[in-house]
This record gives structure tokens, sequence and C-alpha cells, in this order.
């Protein structure tokens, strides 16, 4: 459908003459949503593909990177509008729909600012350079003598244009060479990147204006919900239908393979409906039995051993004699992502073509599962990105997107599911259950001559980062049988320089519940058990846990050293070896560090918690964390204060609290009681230093500071009572285990 | 055979015809009358994200069947309590603040904390922590949701 000329906007102006035509027509975002118009440009290298100036001035920014809760969609408007020296007020966002917005990528790994955001600020930035261009020609000035300002670009003989003058409903046509990137703005000549920009979606969410999938309705809409086998690979035997036909209301029950669903005309009689249909399912107990749970996983098949960090010899340096040698194990459990709002999603098929609204996180990857599941063309799956509640990680909106899609297929009419509480911790994939062995040496100065550690986790498959959906798992569907956890290798290896190094990736053929990730996955579990292991060898070394890391951090790596440093000074950090072990009290306090390099090659972040230790129950109180932050460039701080709570207080609650429950059948933590997470009187205070670098990168937030938190816990709680905790969640039943009280 | 039943909905009276008395007061909200305030979190009364105001008191929706609501039970929702032009200051103590990430569950914090302000003058943080023990927030907000609350006790 692109009647464009090949030549871009660029090469029009380098060949001179034709300017005046160079914008082509460009129809506004609700056209395209309608689909009366020809199909929009989607290519990451095309301008047109991330915005468009309308003939009001107004900018719309097309994101393939979503707002998961992080206030994203304001970051990533600061910078447009920045670049393009528009205000806040007129740049609108537009994210997440296969037909609209370019595939930039699943919003995961702290990475929408990062990458998404840099292609919108070339973009941005692009699309400005040949605005202030056509202006000068137009205005009879030079382009470095032009003023823009608000959307109007001013010669100095105060003539001026407007950019909705210029472009308003045409294309840009300018192609993006990553290879040469467009000048953007200076940093010093930032008017909104740096600076804390209020939300733009507050106002409408704390007065109930805002629309969440869970909202979204469409004219002659059903309520679906799926009933779930009560064990994981159970088989549908019969289903008796009459036993829901005295609830009003029903449309259909619809059995497709072992995927049971009920449809009706209002969401009650659908809940009452999946809640009473009987079904008879075959008994299955295929899960391990959880008290062994980390013998399961030792002994699952590993398929590849990757080796991450490989610096001469362990073996060796392991082997000699007159060192003293140290072994621990860490585990960590298995966690569920906890939405407060379950996943959600309304699906609509019409003449053969599928458009599905929720929650997703990657709608472009959704689009290529739906389409397989349904053996559509991809081009007849539309998928649209609406927020639901927080999303850190692959929870279940694809799956509630694909029981939305089976049930609307089924009906002929449009479906919303709803999961439920239950649905949601039953049912959304897993954080995968890690298990780490490390093993070190250390001479008789004190110094460590070897550092050698095992990671068993389960495998990702090649390319695979999609996650099976349960609908087409269950009726027989076609999908791709991923195992997907996602990048959990990165920070297995460690930022430290040891004599000897050998770090490796044990990959498990299988893990007990289909995996995905979860905030910072892996590295936060990684470092977790590498953050601790060095502490042990502190203490070992009879060095302060600081000092110790400072020792060994590369000397060039000045950026980690400073982190490091400046935690230092804000928690006024009382330098000594662990542990205080002062037992005179039942609370014992501690306080205790960690550090992390994101990936070894971006964010730098170093906490340290405050913890109280009730020896008498076992209870730990994490009272305070003291974060320093290097995530380079700061688009909005207070935003990025923010992610750091969500980073700290979500991962409080995975250390001292998060544990998924289960029997051989079917998970048994299935509510907030029996998978509990933090609470307002547990909330620790939060004490920040956010190192900003303007002229830097900017790098990603939203998990980093998740890494540090389990083993600055654990560190502290080390510190406080001398013992050492090593199997998370660090329960009051195993703390009080550990101290022998 | 569905009823016709009267309630009160943010000042206003609205007759809706019911087929079930056990419904929760929440699906009548959010499906009958297409409110966004009110929130589904559980069904199970766990996590507060549903809770709205009866004659005054923080309730949770999604466990209140309509058979214990009648025409003179005020019921007050997210929407009811305030506007974006003319918020209610806990509403607005929550902007200002920027107490929110999802903001999925900041329907039940306002709720809670507006109910327990009305009764409660200038609270210590730990009175405030302990009137909102069984809001559940998962993004981390805790913080801010506190100062937000703080800040409108001085307002209210």
């Amino acid at each position: 459908m692109n009647t464009q000329p090949s030549l871009s906007r660029r090469e029009i102006l380098v060949g001179g003459g034709a300017l005046i035509v160079a914008f082509s027509l460009l129809p506004d975002a609700p056209s395209f949503a309608q689909g009366a118009v020809g199909p929009k440009p989607l290519a990451l290298t095309e301008v047109d593909s991330y915005l468009s100036i309308n003939v009001d001035g107004i900018a719309t920014i097309y994101s393939g990177k979503v707002d998961l809760g992080t206030g994203i969609c304001t970051a990533l408007a600061q910078i447009a509008a920045d670049e393009l020296d528009l205000p806040m007020r007129s740049v609108k966002i537009v994210q997440g729909d296969t037909d609209l917005t370019p595939n930039q990528g699943t919003t995961w790994g702290s990475l929408s600012i990062q990458i998404g955001g840099a292609q919108i600020r070339q973009a941005a930035a692009a699309a400005r350079r040949a605005l202030v261009d056509e202006a000068a020609l137009k205005l009879g000035a030079k382009p470095e003598d032009l003023r823009v300002a608000d959307g109007v670009i001013k010669a100095p003989n105060g003539e001026a244009l407007t950019y909705g003058a210029l472009i308003g409903g045409k294309n840009f046509s300018i192609t993006l060479d990553p290879k040469k990137p467009v000048p953007t703005k200076n940093p010093k000549d930032f008017a909104l990147v740096g600076k804390p920009v209020p939300r733009l979606d507050i106002p409408d969410k704390v007065t109930g204006r805002f629309t969440y999938i869970q909202d979204f309705r469409l004219p002659g809409m059903l309520h679906g919900r799926a009933v779930r086998p009560p064990a994981i690979g159970a088989t549908l035997e019969t289903v008796n239908e009459d036993s829901v036909k005295d609830i009003p209301g029903i449309v259909k029950i619809v059995r497709e393979g072992n995927f049971l669903g009920v449809v009706a005309t209002s969401e009650w009689a659908a809940i009452k409906a999946a809640l009473a249909l009987e079904a008879k399912w075959s008994n299955w107990e295929g899960l391990p039995d959880q008290a062994k749970l980390f013998d399961h996983v030792r002994e699952t098949k590993i398929v590849a051993d990757e080796v991450t960090g490989h610096v001469g010899d362990t073996a060796a340096a392991l082997a000699q004699t007159g060192v003293t040698r140290v072994n621990a194990i860490y585990d960590f459990a298995i966690n569920t992502h906890g939405s407060i709002g379950p996943s959600c999603a309304v699906a609509e098929f019409r003449e053969g073509k599928l458009t599905s609204w929720s929650a997703s996180q990657a709608t472009h990857n959704l689009r290529t599962q739906l389409a397989k599941m349904f053996t559509l063309p991809v081009e007849d799956v539309r998928c649209i990105y609406i927020e639901g509640s927080g999303c850190y990680g692959r929870n279940g909106h694809e799956d509630a997107a694909a029981d939305a899609a089976l049930l609307a297929r089924s009906v002929g009419k449009p479906v919303r599911v709803q999961w439920s509480r239950a649905d949601e911790h039953g049912w959304d994939p897993k954080g995968p259950p890690t298990l780490i062995d490390l093993r070190a040496a250390m001479d008789g100065a004190g110094e460590i001559t070897a550092w050698e550690s095992e990671f068993f986790i389960p495998q990702q498959t090649p390319k695979g980062f999609l996650v099976p959906m349960v609908a087409a798992t269950l009726a027989g569907l076609p999908f791709d049988n991923h195992i997907a956890p996602g990048n959990i290798f990165q920070n297995s290896n460690i930022p430290y320089k040891f004599a000897s190094i050998q770090t490796t990736c044990r990959r498990l053929e299988t893990t007990p519940f289909r995996p995905s990730w979860i905030r910072s996955p892996g590295r936060m579990q990684n470092t977790y058990a590498n953050e601790c292991f060095i502490d042990e060898l502190a203490a070992l070394a009879k060095v302060d846990p600081i000092a110790f890391r400072l020792k060994y951090l590369d000397p060039a790596d000045a950026r980690g050293i400073e982190t490091l440093n400046r935690v230092a000074a804000l928690a006024r950090w009382d330098s000594r070896a662990s542990p205080k072990n002062d037992r005179r009290s039942d609370i014992l306090v501690g306080r205790g560090v960690a550090y992390c390099k994101y990936e070894l090659v971006r964010t730098y972040v170093a906490a340290v918690a405050e913890v109280e230790v009730n020896a008498a129950t076992g209870a730990i109180r994490v009272k305070k964390f003291f974060v320093a932050h290097d995530c380079g460039q700061i688009i909005n701080p207070d935003g990025l204060k923010n992610q750091i709570d969500g980073n700290i207080i979500q991962t409080v609650s995975r250390t001292i609290k998060e544990e998924v429950k289960f029997n051989r059948s079917m998970v048994t933590s299935l509510d907030w009681k029996s998978y509990p997470i933090l609470t307002f009187p547990e909330v620790p205070e939060i004490v920040y230093d956010l190192i900003d670098r303007p002229n830097e990168p900017p790098w990603g937030a939203g998990e980093p500071a998740a890494a540090v938190v389990p083993s600055a816990i654990s560190n502290a709680v080390f510190d406080a009572t001398g013992v050492r905790l090593r199997s998370i969640p660090y329960t009051p039943d195993k703390v009080k285990a550990a101290l022998g009280a | 055979m569905a009823m016709n039943k009267t309630f009160s909905v943010n000042g206003e009276t609205v007759v809706i015809a019911i087929d079930d008395p056990d419904m929760p007061l929440l699906y009548l909200l959010r499906d009958n009358l297409a409110l966004h305030g009110p929130r589904f979190g559980c069904g199970l009364g766990q996590c507060g994200a549903c809770t709205v105001h009866i004659d005054g008191a923080a309730v949770r929706s999604c466990v209140t069947p309509l058979s214990k609501l009648g025409p003179v039970n005020k019921i007050v929702t997210l929407e009811g309590l305030g506007t974006v032009d003319n918020p209610h200051p806990v509403q607005s103590a929550f902007i200002a603040e920027q107490a929110a990430q999802c903001g999925y569950c900041i329907n039940g914090m306002i709720m809670e904390s507006a109910a327990f302000l009305a009764k409660t003058k200038a609270p210590t943080e730990a009175a405030i922590k302990d009137a909102l023990a069984n809001n559940l927030c998962r993004c981390g907000t805790h913080a801010r949701i506190i100062r937000a609350v703080k800040r409108a006790s001085t307002m209210l």
C-alpha cells in the first residue's frame, strides 16, 4: 500500500529541489486504528514508525515498549518532547499495538529507556532536524539561525512556522541509519530530561478515570472464565453441563481437548458457572515432593554447561596445599508474579481475523503465538496493549489472551476473560527454583586464589522467549514448546578480579513449573549467591566487607568503585569485619552490603541493609535500605526513585516471605494468605544517592536495584547473628532453626 | 427471576435488575454501573483493591453481597470521592506525592485512608501503616502512599 517513492527525505534533501513535497500524506492515528487506510510504517529504521505530528502540532509517539506501571510513558514523552522542543502537553503516546507501533522488543530487562528511549530520541531528533531544514527553506533563513520553542520555528526576522503547518498530517519519510546516529540535543540544553516531571497517568488513576485492561469493554461483549484442571497434567474425562443449567445468563460451555471454559452474558454468571461446573479429571501427580525440591533440582538431567566466566585454573588453585577451602550451597524459592490485578484480556474474531486486547508486555510476540495457535496468517492477528495491573515479567496476560481468543472463536462474539486470584497464583508461569554451589580458596595471606560456582538453572531453549500459553497446551492447539525462563545466566559471572575464576550455568532439562522471568530474573538470584559468598570470604579474612569488595574490583571500573564508596558514605558505614554478633539482647542488629554491575556491562547499584533479627521468634525486620545507583543519564529522578522503591520493597518481600507451595498435583498457595507478601508495617525506609551522569547514555533502572536486596539482607543477618542463611525465603521458622533457638 | 433493587451510589439513586442477591457489590459497580474505581484483586477480601465506602466505612466490595445493602446505604466509590477537576484532599495528596506505580491498588489505598482520616486526626506514621496493613501493593509504592496519607492528614 505504500506508494511513497523509495527516495528517503534525506536523499531528496541532498539531491536538492523537491523539498516541498517531501512530507507525504499521513493519516492520523484514529484512522489507522479504524483500519481505514493503508498500513502505517513500522520498520525500526523509519522516523514515521515512531512519531507523527498532526496539523495542531500534537506529536504522537508510537512506542513498542509499553508502560507496565513504571511510568515509562512519561519518561518516553519527556525524551521525545525535549528532543522536539515541544511541551509535555503536546506529546501523546500510543503503545504496544501491532498495527501501529514498531516491534522494539519485549518490555523487559530494564531496556525501555536504554533501547526504546534511544530509538525514539533518534526519531525525534531526525524529525526536528527535517522540520528545521524545511522551515529554513520556506523562511529563507539558515537552519542554525532559527529558534525552536513549543513547536514553533522562528526566523531572526520574526517570521515563524509551526510544526503543524510544516508537517501536519504528512509522513516524514526519513530513514534512520543506526550506524550514523542523528546528533541529539546537548544534555545541558535539556528542558525536560533530568527533571521530576509528574506522571501523565496518575491524576486519572487516583480518580477512577483510567481504563485498565480490566475495565475495557466492547459492545456485545460476553464474559468468559476458564475452568482449569485440579492437577496440572490432568486429562478432562467428563463434563456435566446440567450442573450449571440453572445459572441465568449461561451462553456456552466450551470444551476443547483439556481446555474447559464457560461463557455467559454477565461476569457474575461466568464466575458462578466456573465454580459450579462439574467436571471429572484424571489424576496426575507429576510434581516433585516440595520438601525435597532442591534434591530434585540437583538430580535433574543437565543438558548443557555454559561457562560464563573463566580465568586461570580453579581446579589447581582449589587443590593447592595450604589454602583454606570454603564451600556453600545457596537456594532461592519458586516465586509467583503476584500482580494485584489478576490477568485479563478481551478477544474478538471478525471475518476470520483476530483482535486481542491485553496487558501483554510483548504484543508482537503474542501476535505470533496467537497466529500459530489458531493457524492464522500473522497479518490477520492484531494485538493491542492496554495497561493492566503492575507487570514484573511474563505473567498470565498472554494466557488470558489465549483463553479469551479460544472462547471468542467458539461463541462468535467478543469475550472478556478475567482470571481469578486462584487462576493467577496457580497458573501464571513461575520464577524457577535456583540452586547454586560455590567454592573458593583463600591463601595464608587472606588472598582469594580461586572462585568457582555452578548455577543449576533451567535451560532457555534456542530463540524461544515465547512462553507456551496454557489454553494452547490444554486444547492441543499448535504452540512452540519452549522453555523460557529468560536470560537467567546473567550475573552468574562476577565483577571481581580473582586469580582464578570458573562460573558455570548447568542447564537443566526441565523445571517443575512452566518458567518465565520475574523482575531481575537470574540476575537477582545469581547476585544473591555471589554477594553472600564474597561476604563469607570477607568474614573468613576478617576484613570489612566493603573494603574486601573494593580490593577485588577492577581498578579501571571507576563508576563501580564510586558507587560502592557512595553507599558507604550514605549509610555512614561502620567499617569493621562481620559478624558483630552481639547477642546481649533478643533483638540482634546488623548491617550488610551488596554490590552489582548489572549484567556486568551497565547500571551500577550498591546497597546497605539494616536489619533486626528477633532471636526468640526468628522474625527478620528489614528496617532500612541505603541505595547508591548509577544508571547513567537520569531521565526522571522522581520516576527513578519510584522504581528503586519498587525494586527494594518487592525484593525484600521475595527474600523474607515468598515461596510457591505445591503438592504433587498443583500449586496450593492460591491466595494472599498462603502466599503472603510484604505489608505496610513491614516496609523498610529507603534512602537513595542517585548518581546522575547527564553526558552518559541512560541505562535501565526497572530491575538492577532488586539484584542486591537478598544478599544485603543475608549479609546483615549474618552480621547481626553470626549465622549464615542460605535458603530463601528467610522465614521465621528457618531463622529460628538456624539460630538454634 | 430478576428483581429491581434500588441503591444509592455516589449520591445518585440507581435501580438495577438483579437476578442474584448474593452477587457482590463489586460487580454491580463495575459491570452494571461501569465504574472503574473499585477494582477486582482477589474476590476474597484479602487485598483491598475493591474498597468502597458504605455509610462512611471502608468496605471490601468483593465480599459484600447485594442482599446486605438497601437504598438507605450510601455507597461511595473513588469516582464519588472526587474528580480530576475537583479532587478529594486524599486524591490531591496522592497526586502531589506521585504515590502510584501501576496504580491498581491505589483505589483501595485512597478509600481506606479517606475513611481512616475521617475519624483519625493527625495520625502517626505507625497508625497509618496499621490502617493500611490489610491493603496490598505489589509494585512497592508503600513509602509514597504513607507520605501521601500524612500529607492528606494536614489538608483535611
